[in-house]
Formats: C-alpha cells, structure tokens, sequence
C-alpha cells in the first residue's frame, strides 16, 4: 500500500472530437499519462480538417493510442476503474469512433462509462495542474472549433453559458490569417512564432463587439480587416510586413478576449478564470490575460499549452471528477451529439 | 469456443454469439442512423441472454463493408477494442460475402448494398458462393446485366427492379458460421481491414479569393 493516493480510482479518457486521438489516464486529480495521435500533417494540404480524413485516422490510431497511454503510466487496463469519453460537441463520425471505443472498453471491463461534454472538459483539465477549481469560476474556451465564455457554478454540474462567437471561432481566424500571411495550416502556432519580432501595435485592426456590452464574440470582421490591408499593400507593390501584421492581429484576439473574459468575471463576481482550448497555448493571450487579470483582481488558471489543446487528459479529468462525486454513469446506448449543448455536462 | 459475431456496414446492426456448435444468440436491428447506440447494446444482450461474461468469449468477427463509413467504423472500433482489451482472435469478413453465403443460389448472381450517392458497392459471385469480381463501387448500370440481386441495392436502384433475391441485410448468424468455420480448420485470422473503396472528399484548396474587389 501507497497510501490514501493509490486507493483513488484510475479513470481511462477518449477524446476523438476532432482530428487529435487523444487518450489520458488520470488517478484522482493526478495525470499519469496523456497520449495523443494527430492525423493534422494530412489536413494540412487541405488547408483545414477533412472530418472523413479525421475519422479514417482515429479508427486506425485508437488502440494503438491507448496501449501507449497505459505503457506511458504503467498500468495495466485491467487498473481501469471508468472509462470517459467526449460525447461532444464535435464532428460526428469522429466522435462516433471514441464513443464506440469507449463503449467497447467498458464492456470488456465491465466498468462504468462516462460520456462527458468536451468543454466542460476543456475547464476540468487545469484541476490537473492547479488543483481543484473554486466555484464558481469563469471559463474561456478558444479554439479552431469553439470560441465561449462560460459561467462554471461547479465542474460537476451544468455549466451556464456566457456568450460566444457569432461568426468564426478564434483558431478558425488563425487559421484564415495565416493563409494571407502565406504561412503554413495550423495557424495559431505559425502566427504566433512570426509575431514574436513583430510590433502588435503597427495596424490597429479592428476589435468585433469590443464595448457591446455582451459576452459575444466576432472575428469574421477582423479576418476581413487582415485580409485586406494586406491586398492594398501587394497593390502597392509594397512588401507585407507578416511579423507586425501577426503580431497586429494576435493583438486583435487577445485583446477582444482578455477583456470580454475579465468584464465576465467581474460582472458576476467571479474570482477565478480559466482559459482553455488551442488558442489558449498563444503566448499573447496569456501574457494579457495575466496582466489584466492581476490589474482587476482575478486569479488565472492556464494549463499548459499541451493540455489547452484537445487531449484525452481532460476527458479523464473530468470523468474522474464525476467518478468521485458519485455521479450516474452514462447509459450503453447513449449517442455521440456533434451539437450537445454546452448545459450538458455528461450524456444522457 | 465463444465466439462473437457483428456487422455494422449495412442499416443493420446484427450480432450473434456462437458457441462452437451453434449460434446460440443473436440480436438485429434495421436503423442505419443509430450503429453507435445500438451495438454496444445488442452485444450486451446476446452475452446476457445466454448467461455469458465478456471473459468467456474466445473470439470476434467483424463485417469489414464496403459500407457508408461511419456505420462501418462502429463495428470495425468496437471489434478492434474488444479484440485488443480481451487478447482474444479477430477475423475481418466482407460484408457482401456475408451476404453472399446466405444466398440460395442456383446460378450465378451479384450481391450490391447501398453506397449513397446513387452508388452501388458490389460482388459478383458463382453459383458456389465465390466471389468472381469485386468488391466495386459504382453505378447500378455498371452491374452484370440479368443476374439476381442479392442484398439492399436490388430494392433501391430502379434499374435492378424485378431482379432482386434474398436476403437484403447482412445476418450475424450467417457470419458467425463463417468465422466458426475457418477458427475450427485452424485457418489464420482475417485483417479486419475497413473496405472504403472511395478516398476521402477532399479538395486542396485554389489559390485564395482576395477580399478587394
Ligand atoms: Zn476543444
């Protein structure tokens, strides 16, 4: 015996939402091991995820992905007390494949099943870093398929939305950028490397729904902006400065973000925010997010960048959590949802 | 020998159990939206009805398609989990020889199930049940003229009215005889390989559209 940590129980995680396999074993709010397959090097030349390329790709890359997981924390399955996995939101025929894989584990070892929402996941990973969250807490989630501001009264519970994008999610305008740019498919990593000898202050581009006074997001606006100061300048037969541009634009999103997410804590009296999804691995958005944040009184909980992006620790996270809490597992026949509602923490 | 048995490449969702001398259970259900909530269940069903536990079963097999491909990688995840989780055998059967070896044939004939996209995937096979051509994937022109149709695609093609025989779906039952079989002559295991026949709908993107007009 250990002691009182080896008694926690061991919960096995799937995440196939997008086009990331990832697969996590946590021990209690302890992460032993987060594996992930990405099938984004075949995206790439399509200059966006392929759902069927993405699908193709989970099937091949599940079992491996979990085998790794296990020899990565060294347990065996066997250890597996619950299986968790995200039943959505997310792209259906991926999600399909997790939600099948899931099913198949918890039948061959007979152990409870969690079908849980990907967002709340997203929030329930950083209680692996920087131990249990306070309730209530806001929480931003940014990605290339989701862009919210929530309202987590408890990780357990439904979560209340806040507000979110109207147009384009946050990495979705990466993404769009960095074609202008020229520059490589996943955006945010490229623009973000670019920005780093750029000045964010050289086009003040345009901040969607800044003092609207919502929690709503717009980036479509911004997207355009880049898009076309950068054409007036090819016109001009004037180089493109891609690092003051990147860093204009990175400025942009941070901006608009940080200052939505701190007006939203303010207002319903929140003292704890945390920032979770791909975008929240851009190093200005968490240097602005830090600084605002200190300014208005807030702590900042951030994983770091490997867990911002979709992984299956964060599933297993908050499957443990709802294994703790005693919560009822999902049923066998409870189906993969590509639009479940952000309200819904687990599957019904 | 516990052997289980399913096809998910096809509107149906069709599991049986088999134990070495029989098919001992079996569950089918025709809904071609509901693969991912109805497999796990119906494997649930077949090993209860019968008494048995996941650690008793000895062996999988699986319908490889073709077939519209989120259906079809239900079953293929499922058996590869089950397969890998348990450390027991899997065999990969195609679909439309499942269909095929159910078939009461005095001649030869074709086996085509429905591949969207007023698309046929199918098989030719010879009155023994070999497969002569195929799997293919194409329009019901394309099909041998004349010969019966067994499986979905003789009901939904206009062009092979009349010619249709039975049996439409896929039957567990059937391809859990089939994996009996070869697992009792000692035969190697199948690759339980997904058949797409078609790559993914993908385009490289054109050069980009400029915002300025
Ligand atoms: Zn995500």
């Amino acid at each position: 015996m250990t002691g009182a940590a080896a008694a926690e129980p061991l919960v096995l995680g799937i995440e196939t939402s997008c086009d990331e396999t990832g697969v996590g074993l946590v021990r209690g709010r302890e992460l032993l091991a987060d594996a992930v397959a990405s099938s984004v090097d075949e995206h790439a030349r399509f200059g966006g995820v392929v759902p069927e390329v993405a699908s193709r790709a989970h099937l091949e890359a599940l079992v491996p992905t979990v085998d790794r997981a296990l020899a990565g924390a060294g347990v065996r399955l066997a250890d597996v007390d619950a299986i968790a996995v995200t039943a959505g939101p997310g792209l259906a025929g991926a999600l399909l494949v997790g939600v099948c894989a899931a099913k198949a584990y918890a039948i061959a070892l007979g152990k409870p099943l969690y079908g849980v929402n990907h967002l709340a996941a997203h929030v329930a990973v950083d209680q692996l870093e920087h131990g249990p969250l306070p309730s209530p807490a806001v929480a931003l989630l940014v990605s290339g398929g989701h862009s919210s501001l929530l309202l987590v009264p408890d990780l357990a519970a439904d979560v209340e939305p806040l507000g979110a994008t109207i147009d384009d999610a946050a990495g979705e305008a990466f993404d769009k950028v960095a074609r202008v740019l020229g520059l490589p498919f996943p955006g945010g990593p490229h623009i973000d490397r670019a920005a780093t000898a750029g000045d964010g202050a050289h086009v003040p581009f345009p901040r969607g729904k800044y003092a609207d006074g919502t929690s709503d997001f717009s980036f479509s606006g911004l997207k355009t902006a880049v898009a076309r100061w950068v054409e007036a300048r090819q016109a001009a037969g004037e180089p493109v400065p891609v690092a003051d541009v990147a860093a204009s634009f990175q400025e942009a999103v941070a901006d608009v973000l940080t200052r939505k997410a701190v007006d939203a804590c303010l207002a319903h009296g929140v003292h704890d925010l945390v920032i979770g999804g791909g975008v929240a691995a851009n190093s200005r958005l968490r240097a602005l997010a830090l600084q605002r944040c200190e300014a208005a009184g807030i702590r900042l909980r951030v994983p770091r960048p490997g867990l911002c992006t979709d992984n299956g620790a964060m599933v297993a996270a908050l499957g443990a959590e709802l294994l703790g809490r005693g919560a009822e597992p999902s049923r066998l026949d409870f189906a993969a949802d590509s639009s479940l509602p952000v309200t819904a923490v687990t599957a019904a | 020998m516990l052997l289980l048995a399913f096809d998910t490449a096809t509107p149906a969702v069709t599991v049986a159990l088999h134990d070495g001398s029989g098919v001992i259970a079996e569950e089918s259900a025709v809904d071609a939206r509901k693969h991912g909530e109805l497999l796990a269940t119906s494997i649930a069903a077949v090993l209860s009805a019968v008494g048995a536990s996941r650690a008793d079963l000895t062996a999988i097999a699986v319908g490889t398609g073709p077939g519209p491909y989120t259906g079809l990688r239900a079953g293929l995840v499922t058996a590869r989990v089950l397969a890998s989780a348990l450390a027991i055998r899997l065999d990969g059967f195609c679909t439309l020889d499942v269909i095929a070896a159910a078939v009461a044939a005095d001649g030869p004939f074709v086996v085509a199930t429905d591949a969207r996209r007023r698309e046929l995937y199918w098989a030719g096979y010879s009155p023994s049940v070999q497969r002569t051509c195929g799997p293919h994937v194409g329009p019901a022109d394309e099909l041998p003229g004349g010969l019966p149709v067994a499986g979905e695609g003789g009901l939904i093609s206009a062009e092979l009215a009349g010619r249709q025989i039975p049996p439409s779906f896929p039957s567990a039952v059937t391809l859990a005889q089939l994996a009996a079989r070869r697992i009792k002559a000692g035969e190697p295991p199948l690759p339980a390989e997904p058949l797409y026949l078609r790559k993914p709908d993908a385009r490289e993107p054109g050069p980009r559209k400029r915002v300025t007009p």
